[in-house]
């Protein structure tokens, strides 16, 4: 189902997402367990008698967890809750081993920020930390040993197993207010996030493995056809749930999906049931997992193992101090500061480490009378084989090598041009039937009987007056 | 052996005995052990042995507790020792680490004896909840040794371990230490780590000691107490060497004495009036305080411990402990259903934030308190230890029985309850609460020693 254009001038989208994302703290978020559960070797070795849910467990809060949300939600524009707390979900699920998860309800770290897109500003509602759970795997028996045997185990039986290496592992929650309007503006919310994330070096955010994941809230409202361009007065009645998309692609397609589902209910005069719904990659649908008209109760409460946590407003204000500049501000100031084109620094800042490089190599680009955005275009181009831990003013002297150009008189140039085209007729009948894709041939050509390195802006005005003659 | 009464000492005799070569390992485990086998078929205390205690004891023989033979409650998990909170739930539950409390016993080179019974889960005051059956008072089988800490009060009460290690909610050291006629110390929250002991209710939750002594309960807290890392709301104060606030007296402190015009204390109350003489013979001043009505104290711990139970529980879901939920007690799913209730969508305003706000007023009120007295004190329990049985159809047995206590557990100050007084007809005694601040253990335990001191109620005092 596509949304056609009739619907499309009909419906506006109205889409919040939640975005979640696992910290790369060194330990989990609340016990001593390395937080590595991608790069574990086995099944349940990064595990204790707290993440797994035994009794007598008790939780410690992650401190590092804690500031590098808030930490977040500075970057966000949040505001920050002086007074916060963790507060428990209770809610039963094999791979939850306490049957409840730790998390935020009413106090989250952070709330009310926004981030700029080019669709329009995105409202963060909030921003929250909790604990990741288990993993469920879902398995047939391939062998069994004689202790599997005696456990009634046979070959062939499917069990299901529970892996806690993620048990516990810090969870960002990212939740927006209803301002996205397009599967575009929602791509490039969810991809800014992700680069502030990783930019931050606060979460490796890789989405294959499930270290970052996206829900959308999706609904329409119909536009009022006197006034089109008229913000929302109200919500609508409705909210269709999205969860498990694992890509930016496939969030744009399903927002896509939904748009054409929901519109076709609506102008059936019908409303679509509020409902939770699974993306499914390979058909391109969505489909219907859970209606939230039995929503749970998850009995949320304060968790009494963890104290509060309290902060001063000076300790806001110097975590804001230390905060880096942000790509999207460093962009900006690039294009004034050096004159690197936008394009190239968005592509280029990745990375905290990378863009203090890039920045100082800028400096020495202009102290060499290098153009900034030249050296930065020949970084994307891959013409210069270079890296952050290599020294900027080597880089600079590798792009200098690049660029460099032998000293050549004219007249030596254009005596091998001449020679070039008496020995090409089929390359020059071609150009002058006005395929002018055949002077890079030329230039080749001249390059290599020159056996010098020339100018190939001059070298191309030169071949041009040749081979117009 | 000369004359078999060393299960009979006192830990601070017993360590003293063993330092002066007076006695010798082998002596005090064969006297606790023939204690033990004489009594614990009919009283009901252990509910597991460590048959390798002699062994570890004489490991620990140069550490600073010698190797004495310490009983602890189920609900401390204890490596490679059965661990079950007296529920059917945890029957085959062989923990695979050590809570921190129960280390820190270990490492001062005292051993888990054994495991004792208790209200399953810690539910109750009387043991009566237990799945392994009830433990029965040592002092008069015909009652109940109160709870829910009850198995390692009547195995300090019957001379079958030389002190034992309890937790208390709210009352649950200090009832049955009372009931058995022993003295039972409930540090402030946070002084010992909860890491390692079956959660009942976290926000109350303290591990503490159960011994024969005042000066005893001093030495075992100076070493299970202090910070925990594995805990997050244990407090980063130093711990202070408890046994410097022995032998202190108590001239010129000031005692509040709560309670007094309680309505149904009026049979308790010409006995505690005499021993309030006893703190003034002693130089101390007594008056009379009006403090808030504990019957809050109550309603607000019933909603409070019923939500954080109906939380903690949730665990034993069938996936990994063997027994699953069928084998919850009656008590338990009473409590897991009232507190699900209570912190359902709609009425968690209603009755667990109210209650959290009626918990600050108490909190309030023995800050105001604190203010003009040294120390507080009570009755611990409204009467002496109620008849086996008593608990059949009083599914609030517990919590009238610690009526006294509730307020103070709630907000989370520390107490003592030490012999006061006993019924020569029935032998059992009364207990007196003494509470302090926070973190003023020591105070505590300086003025419960002088009275200790100043009396006859200690059974082991000559």
């Amino acid at each position: 189902m596509k949304t056609d254009n009739t619907n499309k001038n009909k419906y506006s989208l109205v889409c919040g997402l939640e975005i979640h994302a696992e910290l790369k703290t060194n330990s989990k978020l609340f016990c001593g367990c390395k937080n590595d559960p991608f790069g574990a070797e086995k099944p349940n070795i990064y595990t204790c008698p707290t993440c797994l849910g035994m009794p007598g467990g008790s939780p410690v809060a992650n401190k590092k967890a804690i500031e590098w949300t808030i930490k977040v939600g500075l970057a966000l524009g949040c505001k920050i809750n002086l007074f916060s707390k963790f507060d428990r979900k209770n809610y039963f699920y094999p791979d939850l081993p306490k049957s409840y998860q730790i998390s935020q309800y009413d106090l989250p770290f952070c709330y009310d920020g926004v981030l700029e897109t080019s669709f329009g500003p995105v409202g963060i509602t909030r921003i929250h930390l909790e604990e990741d759970t288990g993993k469920l795997l879902h398995k047939t028996i391939e062998k069994v040993n004689s202790a599997g045997r005696e456990a009634g185990l046979g070959h062939g039986k499917q069990v299901s197993l529970i892996d806690f290496n993620r048990s516990s592992v810090p969870l960002m929650e990212i939740v927006t207010e209803p301002d996205i309007h397009s599967a575009e503006q929602a791509k490039e919310y969810a991809k800014e996030i992700r680069k502030i994330l990783k930019y931050l070096d606060v979460a490796d955010c890789d989405m294959d493995q499930g270290g970052m994941r996206l829900e959308a809230n999706i609904s329409l409202a119909p536009i009022d056809k006197n006034n089109p361009s008229s913000k929302l007065s109200k919500l609508p009645n409705y909210k269709v749930e999205v969860k498990n998309i694992n890509s930016f692609r496939f969030m744009e397609q399903a927002i896509d999906f939904e748009m054409g589902r929901q519109a076709e209910i609506l102008n059936d005069g019908k409303v679509p049931t509020q409902e939770t719904r699974g993306w499914n990659s390979v058909k391109s649908i969505t489909f219907s997992q859970r209606t939230k008209e039995d929503s749970e109760d998850y009995r949320y409460f304060p968790d009494p193992d963890l104290p509060p946590i309290r902060y001063s407003r000076e300790n806001i204000e110097a975590m804001r101090a230390e905060l880096p500049e942000l790509p999207a501000q460093k962009s900006k100031r690039w294009a004034t500061e050096y004159g690197v084109e936008e394009r190239y620094s968005k592509q280029l800042i990745s990375h905290e480490i990378f863009a203090n490089w890039l920045e100082e190599s800028f400096k020495i680009c202009v102290k060499e009378k290098i153009e900034p955005n030249k050296f930065a275009g020949a970084l994307i181009n891959k013409n210069i084989r270079v890296s952050h831990v290599m020294s900027s003013i080597i880089a600079v002297e590798e792009f200098k090598k690049l660029s460099q150009t032998d000293e050549v008189a004219d007249d030596e140039i254009i005596s091998v041009i001449t020679d070039v085209i008496s020995q090409n007729n089929d390359a020059v009948i071609k150009f002058k039937s006005g395929d002018t894709k055949v002077i890079g041939f030329f230039i080749g050509q001249t390059m290599r009987k020159l056996g010098k390195k020339v100018d190939n802006k001059k070298l191309g005005e030169l071949l041009l007056n040749e081979l117009k003659k | 052996m000369k004359n078999k009464m060393n299960h009979k000492l006192t830990l601070k005799q017993t360590l003293d005995k063993l330092k002066g070569n007076e006695l010798t390992l082998d002596e005090l485990y064969s006297d606790i052990n023939q204690s033990i086998s004489e009594q614990n078929k009919e009283l009901n205390v252990y509910l597991t042995l460590d048959e390798k205690s002699l062994e570890k004891a004489k490991a620990a023989a140069t550490s600073p507790l010698m190797g004495v033979p310490i009983a602890v409650k189920d609900n401390y998990c204890t490596k490679d020792l059965r661990t079950t909170a007296s529920s059917l739930v945890l029957e085959d539950f062989i923990p695979t680490y050590e809570s921190t409390v129960s280390k820190k016993l270990k490492k001062a080179g005292g051993v888990v004896i054994g495991k004792t019974n208790m209200d399953a889960w810690a539910h109750g005051s009387s043991t009566e909840t237990s799945q392994y059956g009830r433990t029965l008072n040592p002092r008069n089988t015909d009652y109940l040794p109160g709870g829910s800490s009850g198995g390692s009060a009547a195995a300090v009460a019957a001379n079958m371990c030389i002190a034992a290690l309890g937790t208390e909610t709210a009352g649950s050291i200090r009832q049955p230490a009372a009931w058995c006629g022993v003295v039972g110390l409930k540090p402030t929250y946070g002084r010992c780590s909860r890491y390692g002991i079956v959660a009942m209710c976290s926000s109350t939750d303290s591990p503490g000691p159960i011994t024969k002594t005042v000066e005893d309960s001093a030495i075992l807290l100076n070493y299970i107490a202090g910070h925990d890392p594995l805990e997050g709301t244990t407090a980063t104060l130093e711990v202070p060497d408890f046994t410097k606030s022995l032998d202190k007296g108590v001239e010129g402190m000031k005692i509040g004495y709560l309670y007094k015009d309680l309505k149904g204390l009026e049979e308790i109350r010409s006995i505690f009036s005499e021993q309030m003489e006893v703190f003034k013979k002693l130089g101390a001043t007594v008056d009379v305080v009006d403090a808030m009505d504990p019957k809050h104290g109550v309603s607000i711990y019933t909603i409070v411990q019923r939500g954080e139970v109906s939380s903690n529980l949730g665990r034993y879901d069938g996936i990994r402990y063997g027994n699953d939920r069928s084998f919850f007690g009656d008590e338990a799913k009473r409590r897991v259903m009232l507190g699900t209730y209570t912190l359902s969508k709609g009425y968690a305003d209603q009755y667990y934030n109210t209650a959290q706000k009626v918990r600050t007023l108490y909190i309030k009120d023995y800050e105001r308190l604190f203010k003009e007295y040294d120390v507080l004190v009570a009755p611990t329990s409204p009467w002496y230890a109620k008849k086996i049985g008593a608990t059949e159809g009083a599914a609030m047995f517990g919590e009238l029985e610690d009526l006294l206590i509730e307020a103070s557990s709630l907000s989370g100050l520390p107490g003592i309850s030490i012999p006061c007084y006993k019924d020569e007809k029935t032998n059992l005694y009364l207990g007196m609460n003494i509470i302090a601040p926070m973190y003023r253990e020591d105070l505590v335990i300086q003025v419960a020693d002088a009275y200790e001191k100043a009396t006859k109620w200690n059974s082991w005092r000559k």
